[in-house]
């Protein structure tokens, strides 16, 4: 392989990485928290997609879209959790599962209803659309590195906000000991309502920054969750630095899964096996360690 | 015109519990028990493992719903509030097993329950905590978990008086701990209480307790069984014997 065709699909795969990092922090954070699992995780991926689809065609600009979408999702994950999610927290995991499962259902239901079965895409940006020239051949595009970047800094504020604030001090607190939060007089449920909401909005804030790269069409989110879940099993249950270093891991073997061609004792491994590559991934790291890089040892 | 009346008797109990029940599940373990503390007073809650002090004090601090009685805090109706709400209005607890939050370090298991108490007062600061505990002092950046024992208690009511508290509930506060180290929790439990903070102090050992406590009620199996000034049970030793004694 050409050294520039390697920076490319490193440079993808980094991409890919921290897309994935972006929408499995929340569900991992969601269950480390509150201990919920939420297999609807991935259809706030695809609500965002279609917002930025949907609202880019109303307003005529992706950045308008973008500016009114992400409050809207707030707004969703606040209200989803008040009328649904908050009567999980006692409840064990079937009916978590069973709830969730139905939140996927009626999603996809509104969504059809709401913007047709059709495939849908979104234009990148003009201010972000152009490629840099690594050789004659070959470039690449500046939306991409775009994604990588807002993919960073918001790695960087959660850092910030989970490590270094009040705030995050207390969502630590409550993820081991709930009761003795709120004996300190701090409200466990709004915090729990806040860290839902702030799941559904990293979801959401990347299927609409990655509508324009990759098209907007139903069943998306169902997709991206089942790789989500890998990454958080992997990377560790509840483990946000887990989710992390596991996303990057997946976009490498995804990405360089696809493109090059094995060969072993002469044999071309088929393509069919480079879209297992991330499952194998998975077998042989939790075969070496079963709670994931990042998690907690559980007896 | 009336007499003025003394302002600790003017103003209402700190906590009032009346005719408290508590079930859990089939079993009833609390009968109609009823409780109270004024400001400034130090009250030992007593009896034998089981007996139900855990229970009332989790009652009385909305982490447990009574399935009858009242619980007033500083005169409000509190029964079936939120403990967040209980704690804010000046009740801190410091529970049996001392709850400190091990994935989070000396300085954080401190700073994130700094809070101005009731009326506003900001008594207790990070400062004053360290000056009080210079053993957490050296261990600010440990996470809770690498504490010893008497540390992690020391930590543990460290942070409850960040919360600026008018009243302070300590559950076994020496369960566990080594003479020494319990000796030195009960001095800093004698300056907390000079400091003008209400404690209620939860423990089988009356020994600990008879020299701080001003009141002293025992229950059995869920009821009140004494009641009285901590000079009355001294002079009382087959009380003791019949309600404490192992």
């Amino acid at each position: 392989m050409e050294l520039a065709t390697f920076l490319i699909q490193l440079l993808n795969s980094v991409q890919y990485g921290l897309l994935l990092f972006l929408i499995s922090s929340g569900l991992t954070l969601v269950f480390g928290i509150m201990g919920i699992i939420n297999v609807a995780h991935g259809s706030f991926y695809m609500i965002g997609a279609y917002l930025a689809w949907s609202l880019t065609q109303t307003l005529g600009n992706f950045w308008a879209a973008l500016a009114l979408a992400v409050p809207i999702a707030v707004i969703i994950g606040l209200v989803l959790e008040w009328l649904v999610v908050r009567f999980l927290y006692t409840r064990d995991l079937l009916y978590q599962v069973l709830l969730t499962y139905g939140l996927i259902l009626m999603f996809e239901e509104l969504r059809s209803i709401l913007w047709g079965d059709d495939v849908r895409g979104v234009n990148i940006p003009a201010a972000l659309d152009a490629s840099i020239r690594l050789t004659d051949t070959l470039s690449y595009p500046v939306y991409r590195l775009a994604i990588s970047g807002v993919c960073l800094v918001v790695a960087g504020l959660m850092y910030w906000l989970i490590q270094k604030t009040r705030v995050g001090m207390t969502i630590r607190a409550g993820s081991v000991n709930r009761e003795m939060v709120q004996s300190l007089g701090i409200d466990v449920k709004l915090i729990y309502r806040l860290v839902f909401a702030l799941g559904v909005t990293l979801a959401a804030l990347a299927g609409m920054i990655a509508a324009p790269v990759s098209s907007v069409f139903p069943g998306m989110g169902n997709q991206i969750l089942i790789v989500c879940f890998v990454v958080v099993v992997i990377g560790g249950m509840g483990s946000v630095k887990g989710a992390l270093v596991a996303s990057l891991l997946i976009g490498l073997v995804d990405t360089f899964g696809k493109v090059l061609h094995v060969q072993i004792g002469g044999v071309h491994l088929l393509p069919e096996l480079a879209s297992m590559s991330v499952y194998l991934l998975m077998a042989a790291i939790l075969l070496w360690r079963p709670e994931g890089l990042f998690g907690k040892h559980t007896g | 015109m009336t007499e003025p009346v003394a302002p600790s008797l003017a103003q209402p109990p700190l906590i009032e519990a009346a005719g408290i029940h508590t079930h859990y599940g089939a079993s009833h373990v609390l009968h109609g028990i009823d409780f109270s503390i004024r400001a400034g007073e130090t009250v030992a809650l007593m009896g034998r493992n089981g007996m139900g002090k855990s229970t009332l004090i989790r009652s009385m601090l909305g982490l447990v719903r009574p399935s009858a009685g009242r619980v007033m805090v500083k005169g409000h109706d509190m029964t079936r509030a939120a403990p967040h709400l209980i704690a804010r209005a000046g009740v801190a607890y410091v529970p049996e097993g001392r709850g400190i939050f091990p994935n989070l370090t000396v300085r954080e298991n401190l700073i994130m329950a700094a809070r101005a108490g009731a009326s506003g007062q900001r008594d207790w600061t990070f400062d004053r905590v360290m000056a009080s505990f210079p053993r957490l002092a050296e261990r600010l950046s440990h996470g809770g978990g690498q504490l010893s024992g008497g540390e992690q208690q020391m930590l543990t009511i460290g942070r409850a008086l960040m919360t600026n508290p008018d009243l302070l509930i300590l559950d076994e506060a020496t369960e566990g701990l080594a003479p020494l180290i319990s000796r030195e929790i009960w001095r800093i439990v004698g300056t907390i209480r000079q400091s003008g903070i209400a404690t209620v102090l939860v423990d089988k050992n009356f020994a600990a307790l008879s020299t701080i406590a001003d009141r002293v009620q025992i229950l059995v199996k869920g009821q009140t069984v004494f009641a009285a000034s901590a000079a009355q049970l001294r002079a009382q030793p087959e009380v003791r014997e019949a309600y404490l004694g192992v």
